[in-house]
């Protein structure tokens, strides 16, 4: 009876990831009338519920883009806050139509998790915070600290490269939330604390003393962050994708929140073919062809999003970098809607 | 098939046979459960396959990546993924058995205190109970882990405790360790001797009390043989091994200062919060079994134990404890394995156990069937090698008819 109920117990584990939604996601987000968005459990500026509940962050815009071109109401989103460890098994097992969760592509995670990458929504990198009062100007002056970091990220396997090529040694401290890594770091458990640099700049609002922490210049590592769908789905892929890309064009054909209406009437075809007004591309998405109109009236375009979020007004004061339009300096690039 | 019952009417037909019935249950039973598992895997494996998951255990082999602190084997990035599952095994073992030590010790004291005449101590043992046992132990844990940061000192400071036996600061308890050299292994030698004298002596003693009625203080030469012979061993073969203090620096880099790692031993904060928290916690359970267990001797045995002229000390021995002990050894296995399992919290404040570990490889090699499945089989293995020990003890101890 022990080996029965053995086998039962391994059975019944092994089951729940086996549980899978049918490969028609739009179909089934159609039917149940919202997108479920898988975010974090809280990081200012990506996925972060205000003071009234409400998620905000540029993750969070993805994620109701997504619900303004399927829906045309942008509100029609329900949020799952994932842990770092929970958040490919939730995807796979379809608990989240996808992930919006400043989720780094690698070619493991694309490749052998049965997972797309739609895209970049924030172009990273990983960096370190430390201390004013240790005096430390570079990174490469961190040898021998203790460093805390978030556990099953990309975070951990750089910063143990890092080191390793600077023939540095290093503690690590790692905890699965990243908030109980911000208060151990905040309590002086560790030296140093790193992950993505926006992330740095995101916590640092939330220690005891922001102004008593210092972002070092490195930036160690490449990280795009961007939404993630399951593989065998196309329609879907294409569907976040395009609304990705749909912002950024936005952007950059001086298509805005603000101007969205004058622009229905323009005579530019390219403009014409955005709002809808030429051609079916909605339709080849499985939306309405004013799909593209509702993200942007709705959302805004990316340079919006990315101001509204994380840009120099916000607390987080990031400037756009890397993630400027591919004509101002920046690689954020979209292909055309033609 | 017919079954002639005791009935005086004879046949009973097919399916009111009790035994057929019986037997057709079941069957009825494997074949749901085979199919029902058969189901269950067969789904897993073709769900997996066509949503292109990687499966199988071939990721063990591959190269971490990752580092990790506070491991009591080595570990670093080069080592593979089944070498962080034996690091976080190891860890979970180490706080379980510390743990389990320091709470039937805690539960023992509490337990008979609660019990006790004196007002005062009374008093605390059952406050101590009833507090600690009614707090969920996921925040006892929290709650220790930030009291010890915040009472520590920082990482370039430190502070003595127990006369310059310990030294303490935010990274932890550092005390000295003993290293071994060669001709060590003399003393090894001499320790297993010792404890099979003592075997011996205990089992000649017990025998001869038997037949003749002597008794003889085998605990206490049990106890002198199992720490002198070895120590005189020591001693002898020119004491081989040498005390290894931790070291504190105060000059050069500043990551530098601090604990230096490699000198003395480490508890890290996480280490300690955890333990301090499982054993106060299973403590209480246990102080509670131990009570039930002394009150459900019934009084008669001990007055008549007095009337048989035994003093109080050999009442509690000899009679009260014997008569206890098979009440409280079923549940106080519960308890081990609960503190075992509850240990698994670990992950709210970063001690890399089984869990922890384990969910760092799952989410870098991304295959958690795999690791859920290695992970509940460490478990279970765990579980099951502390109920046979538990189960052999409580065979031992339970009432021999002679």
């Amino acid at each position: 009876m022990k080996k029965t109920l053995l086998a039962l117990a391994v059975g019944t584990a092994v089951s729940v990831a086996g549980v899978a939604a049918s490969a028609g996601t739009l179909d089934d987000v159609k039917a149940k009338g919202h997108v479920q968005c898988g975010v974090t459990q809280g990081l200012p500026g990506f996925s972060n519920p205000d003071d009234k509940g409400n998620w905000k962050g540029i993750d969070v815009d993805v994620c109701r883009a997504i619900a303004a071109a399927i829906f045309g109401d942008a509100s029609k989103v329900k949020y799952t806050p994932l842990s770092s460890k929970e958040r490919f098994t939730a995807l796979q097992s379809g608990e989240v139509d996808l992930l919006s969760r400043v989720t780094t592509w690698t070619m493991t995670r694309d490749t052998a998790l049965g997972l797309n990458f739609a895209g970049v929504t924030y172009y990273d990198g990983q960096g370190f915070m430390v201390r004013k009062s240790l005096g430390i100007t570079s990174a490469l002056q961190l040898g021998g600290a203790s460093v805390c970091t978030s556990t099953g990220t990309t975070t951990e396997l750089n910063v143990a490269d890092y080191f390793r090529a600077n023939n540095m040694e290093m503690k690590v401290v790692a905890f699965e939330k990243s908030d109980e890594t911000v208060a151990a770091y905040d309590k002086g458990r560790c030296d140093v604390y790193t992950t993505d640099q926006s992330g740095l700049y995101a916590q640092r609002l939330k220690l005891t003393k922001s102004s008593d922490h210092i972002v070092l210049p490195e930036i160690i590592s490449k990280e795009p962050l961007g939404p993630v769908v399951r593989q065998g789905d196309d329609q879907w892929f294409n569907l976040v994708k395009w609304t990705l890309f749909a912002m950024v064009n936005a952007e950059e054909m001086g298509i805005s929140s603000k101007n969205i209406d004058e622009m229905m009437n323009s005579k530019n075809p390219a403009v014409r073919r955005f709002v809808g007004k030429e051609g079916t591309f909605g339709e080849n998405l499985g939306v309405s062809n004013d799909w593209a109109v509702n993200i942007v009236k709705q959302v805004g375009n990316y340079g919006e999003i990315f101001d509204a979020n994380v840009g120099p007004d916000t607390p987080l004061a990031i400037s756009r970098g890397i993630n400027a339009l591919w004509n101002k300096g920046g690689i954020q690039y979209a292909p055309p809607i033609r | 098939m017919t079954a002639i019952s005791n009935e005086p009417s004879g046949k009973v037909s097919f399916w009111y046979d009790p035994r057929v019935r019986s037997i057709a249950s079941q069957v009825l039973l494997v074949i749901f459960l085979a199919w029902g598992s058969y189901e269950i895997v067969n789904n897993t494996i073709a769900n997996m396959q066509r949503l292109n998951i990687a499966s199988g255990f071939d990721f063990l082999s591959t190269e971490a990546g990752f580092a990790m602190a506070q491991t009591l084997i080595h570990f670093d990035e080069k080592s593979s993924y089944f070498r962080a599952f034996e690091a976080g095994l190891v860890n979970t073992i180490y706080v379980s058995v510390i743990g389990i030590f320091l709470a039937t010790i805690l539960g023992f004291i509490m337990g008979v205190a609660r019990l006790s005449k004196n007002w005062l101590i009374a008093k605390v043992a059952t406050v101590y109970v009833e507090v600690l046992r009614n707090i969920p132990l996921l925040l006892q844990i929290i709650v220790w882990y930030k009291i010890l940061l915040h009472i520590l000192p920082g990482k370039r400071d430190h502070a003595s405790a127990l006369f310059g036996l310990l030294d303490v600061n935010v990274t932890g308890i550092w005390v000295p360790r003993f290293i071994a050299s060669d001709g060590f292994w003399m003393t090894e030698v001499a320790f297993l001797v010792a404890i099979g004298l003592a075997w011996w002596i205990a089992r000649w003693a017990k025998q001869r009390q038997y037949e003749t009625g002597q008794p003889f203080p085998a605990f206490w030469t049990g106890l002198g043989l199992v720490i002198g012979l070895p120590l005189l061993v020591f001693l002898v073969t020119g004491s081989p091994g040498i005390i290894d203090h931790p070291v504190f620096i105060t000059e050069g880099p500043i990551f530098k200062r601090g604990f230096q790692q490699g000198a003395g031993f480490n508890f890290s904060p996480e280490f300690l919060a955890l333990l301090f928290a499982l054993t106060l916690y299973t403590g209480t359970f246990i102080a509670e079994i131990v009570r039930a267990g002394i009150l459900s001797v019934s009084h008669g045995q001990t007055e008549a134990a007095g009337a048989l002229g035994l003093r109080r000390g050999k009442i509690l021995r000899f009679v009260v404890i014997p008569q206890a002990m098979r009440v409280i050894i079923p549940p106080l296995t519960s308890q081990y394995l609960n503190l075992t399992k509850n240990s698994s919290l670990a992950m709210a404040i970063g001690y890399m156990d089984i869990v922890g570990t384990g969910g760092i490889v799952l989410n870098q090699s991304g295959q958690a069937v795999e690791v859920i499945v290695m992970i509940m089989a460490v478990y279970l293995t765990l579980s099951l090698l502390t109920s046979a020990f538990m189960n052999w003890y409580n065979a031992k101890m339970s009432l021999v008819e002679r």
